[in-house]
């Protein structure tokens, strides 16, 4: 049985984030037991599934070549900006 | 008939296809659907929380009492909704008839002159457009699966298909509720149902099956062999050790 990842968004605004994986014989019974499994205890209100095999992911031995060089650039992070009150959830 | 009895009775139902459900807990076929059986196994047993509670309201038991305390002939269920199952298909089978029930059944009790009742129905009625879209997922994946899926998910509905019957009936003492619009008149959900069924079966290429007989007797107590042993497994405990806490 193909496996699935499943993606959840909690509230409206908000993105959909990774909530996990399950097996599934087709999509639509993907999403159903999305529903079951991560959605019982009202965690959200839109799914995503996505075959797994259809994810394209970083190696771990990309992560030297892809990640190391971002180091020692702070001056890429929004650190020295002051956030308005009213932004919330950035 | 009061309405009292009305109310066990759907509470009844609603308890007793919960333990059927429930029964398969560690059992289904894969982690994902032990949980999706075990899910609704709950919504049925919160359903007949409700009915009980509210019976209990109109001057009738504990739910506790309704559930534990009872023998086999005081329960009113329907008999299509304590039939063991021989396998995964037929807990299906029954469980597609059933949801698709629900979902009419579930719609016009919302609109009950009766305001607790309706309460019920609303809520039931967006649990059973869920149970209903899960279980004919089955009966398409088992009926236009594999040769053996196939074959057993036609045999289970012919297994239950004379249990259906019972659905459609507005017993004698229910009938002037029905008139009252206090319950729905199960006799006028029975063409749609039969078209939500057709509709599925047709998706699933399995043939409506076609057994001419018909069972009833759940109204009035009269049950199936198989609902004393169920009741035994479930009442086990509480009737071993009354008042027992845990």
């Amino acid at each position: 049985m193909p496996l699935y990842e499943v993606f959840v968004r909690s509230r409206r605004g908000l993105d959909h984030q990774h909530a996990g994986s399950l097996r599934a014989d087709d999509a639509e019974m993907a999403l159903q037991y999305a529903r079951e499994i991560y959605t019982r205890r009202r965690e959200g209100i839109s799914i995503w599934v996505v075959p797994s095999a259809d994810i394209t992911a970083s190696q771990e031995s990309d992560a030297p070549a892809f990640f190391d060089p971002a180091d020692s650039k702070p001056f890429r992070d929004a650190t020295y900006y002051e956030l308005p009150k009213e932004v919330k959830n950035l | 008939m009061s309405l009292l009895p009305a109310v066990v009775a759907l509470g009844d139902d609603a308890l007793v296809l919960g333990q059927r459900l429930a029964e398969w807990c560690s059992r289904a076929p894969t982690l994902e659907e032990d949980m999706a059986m075990a899910n609704t196994a709950l919504d049925f047993l919160s359903r007949a929380r409700l009915y009980y509670g509210y019976a209990n309201g109109l001057g009738g038991r504990d739910e506790n009492a309704y559930a534990f305390e009872r023998d086999p002939r005081e329960f009113t269920n329907l008999l299509l909704f304590e039939l063991p199952g021989a396998d995964f298909a037929a807990a299906y089978a029954r469980q597609f008839l059933v949801d698709a029930f629900d979902e009419l059944h579930s719609a016009a009790l919302a609109q009950s002159a009766d305001a607790a009742l309706a309460d019920i129905g609303a809520k039931a009625h967006k649990e059973a457009i869920y149970h209903r879209r899960h279980s004919a997922a089955w009966v398409v994946r088992l009926g236009d699966g594999t040769e053996e899926s196939r074959r057993r998910m036609q045999q289970a509905l012919e297994d239950v298909w004379g249990y259906r019957q019972e659905l459609f009936v507005n017993t004698p003492p229910e009938q002037p509720l029905v008139e009252q619009g206090v319950l729905p008149d199960r006799a006028k959900l029975r063409p749609a149902w039969q078209e939500a069924v057709v509709a599925t079966l047709e998706e699933a290429t399995l043939a409506m099956p076609q057994g001419g007989w018909t069972v009833d007797g759940g109204r009035q107590g009269v049950h199936t062999e198989h609902l004393g042993v169920m009741l035994a497994a479930m009442q086990h405990l509480p009737r071993s050790h009354p008042g027992a806490k845990w």
